[in-house]
């Protein structure tokens, strides 16, 4: 038996379906009920805020484009604060960065068309770093992978893992389904991970939620031993996580804010014992020896993370680019604390707006890659096709010192 | 020849009517560099329909897999006059949803594939399927 009644929609979500609101909007509740009725949702729940992803042009394309645009003209407009991931380049700096005019040219229209449809056009995988921050408990419908697990963990906030369209009809129409995470029953753990050895630098969080994602899959790990995490690490692992498996929740004793639920652990809760992260050190790195490219900053970085870098260069002149890519406001905040000049005087620079992992590089000459990023050691590698070098932020800035991977 | 036909139900992803022959796969389809959205040709190497065209067929597979951004192909597809005429699946997956109802495209899910045979006419209007099958006696 089929049940064509789910998910039970209001009257002013009736009408939206009806295209009492014009053909966007229709359009957009089409896609909202139908995964409802793909998920078995029963009703649809308000939401609060929307990250939006497939931003790039490299990814969206023509057809992409076209769709957005037409969406735009059909009067489709969102009603929730909407921010936006990274596009394929820096918005204003592209030139400089070397990438084509006919590339900037496509990705600008991209650019043009969200911010028509009034997303607020921040272009980072950070929200929450740039005043898209939603409480403990909201309903949120999120995209970018690494952005979803913050949300759901460090904020406690509620978020299924979104798609471009999906979220972008969540914004138009302010409505998601309720299913998976946004119900309490979805959000307990299903993998006890004990941890038993040290887990020191961003690049151990990354290395440990390498292996977790791993085993994970699409669960909801459980971490024992990881108190004292700061957000800047806590963002590395849930990011890592999202990118060797699907993992969009996950809850860390003594930190995160549901960490406390009496009923945390799932009945069928299976126990995960890492006790060494070599193992995720040798997967993440290739056979790479002269270094083209050191990219920090995915996700985007925070200022804590630039001063860091900054003070890790210490006033030497670098031999590979060094490029930390970060959100707009945080540069700018970065470039009046000295941070931005101090980067470009050793031959590195702030990027903005963009992922390197969805970049057209390979057009700008880029071979090899070194990283502090788990998340981005993999899509670097298996997306943008890089030999990555994964290693500590401290080895990643001797790389770009020395043009070459250290030892 | 014996012409039989056979009627089947299932579940509304995106209502609307649409006919034409059955192109079956027994495995899943992806979009996003399985089907070029020029030629209409599915292009995954190694997939059982590698090389045959969609286009005006009612397409029935499983269920899609691959990047969200495939529902964007579906699309380009239509806009090339190239979409397949409806999309049958045994269970619908998020990509091939949206991709279908903002290409405008006729699907239904929940429904044994298994009885659906490439070649088939087949009619489908909202949740109702309708197969048209001629076979030598």
């Amino acid at each position: 038996m089929t049940d064509h009644s789910l998910p039970l929609l209001s009257p002013e979500e009736e009408a939206m379906l009806a295209g009492e609101c014009g053909p966007g909007v229709q359009r957009a509740m089409e896609i909202v009920v139908a995964l409802g009725r793909i998920y078995r949702a029963h009703r649809l729940l308000p939401v609060t805020s929307v990250q939006v992803a497939g931003v790039s042009y490299r990814n969206l394309g023509e057809a992409g484009l076209e769709f957005l645009s037409e969406w735009a003209a059909q009067g489709a407009r969102v009603r929730v604060p909407t921010t936006l991931n990274p596009a394929g380049m820096d918005l204003s700096a592209w030139r400089e960065l070397g990438f084509a005019p006919s590339f900037a040219d496509r990705q600008l229209a991209v650019i043009a068309t969200f911010s028509k449809l009034g997303v607020r056009t921040t272009c980072t995988c950070t929200p929450y770093l740039v005043g898209n921050v939603p409480g403990s408990g909201e309903h949120v419908a999120w995209a970018e992978s690494s952005a979803v697990a913050y949300a759901n963990a460090v904020l406690g906030a509620r978020t299924n893992r979104e798609g471009g369209p999906s979220a972008l009809a969540a914004a138009i129409t302010g409505r998601t389904p309720a299913y998976g995470l946004h119900l309490d029953e979805n959000r307990r753990a299903t993998l006890r991970v004990l941890v038993r050895c040290p887990v020191r630098t961003l690049s151990d969080f990354g290395a440990l939620g390498y292996l977790v994602g791993k085993r994970a899959r699409n669960g909801v790990p459980c971490f024992l031993g990881l108190e004292g995490a700061s957000d800047a690490a806590l963002k590395a692992l849930g990011a890592a996580m999202a990118a060797s498996g699907a993992v969009a929740l996950y809850h860390v004793i003594g930190v995160t804010p549901e960490s406390d639920r009496p009923d945390l652990l799932s009945p069928d809760c299976e126990p995960f014992v890492v006790d060494e992260l070599s193992s995720a050190y040798a997967a993440l790195n290739a056979d790479a020896r002269e270094i083209d490219l050191v990219w920090f900053g995915c996700p985007h970085a925070d200022l804590e993370e630039i001063r860091e870098i900054a003070h890790s260069i210490g006033g030497r002149r670098l031999r590979s680019k060094l490029w930390v890519t970060v959100a707009r406001e945080v540069r700018e905040l970065a470039a009046k604390e000295g941070l931005a000049e101090a980067l470009e005087s050793a031959g590195g620079r702030l990027v903005s707006d963009m992922c390197v992992a969805i970049a057209p590089v390979k057009e700008l000459g880029l071979r090899t890659l070194a990283t502090p990023s788990a998340k981005g050691a993999v899509y670097a590698s298996s997306h943008a096709g890089l030999k990555v070098r994964y290693g500590s932020v401290e080895q990643c800035v001797e790389a770009a010192v020395a043009g070459r991977w250290p030892g | 020849m014996v012409h039989s036909q056979i009627r089947l139900s299932g579940r509304v992803i995106r209502a609307g009517c649409g006919a034409g022959p059955a192109l079956v796969s027994s495995e899943p389809l992806g979009f996003l560099g399985g089907v070029d959205p020029d030629t209409g040709l599915v292009i995954e190497s190694n997939h059982p329909l590698e090389g045959m065209s969609i286009a005006g067929r009612v397409l029935v597979f499983p269920t899609g897999k691959g990047s969200t951004v495939g529902s964007y192909t579906l699309y380009r597809l239509a806009r090339n006059g190239l979409a397949p005429a409806a999309i049958i699946n045994a269970e619908a997956d998020p990509v091939v949803a949206v991709g279908a109802i903002i290409a405008g495209i006729p699907m239904v899910d929940q429904v044994d594939i298994s009885l659906i045979r490439t070649g088939d006419w087949v009619e489908v209007a909202g949740q109702e399927i309708t197969l048209h099958r001629s076979e030598a006696r």
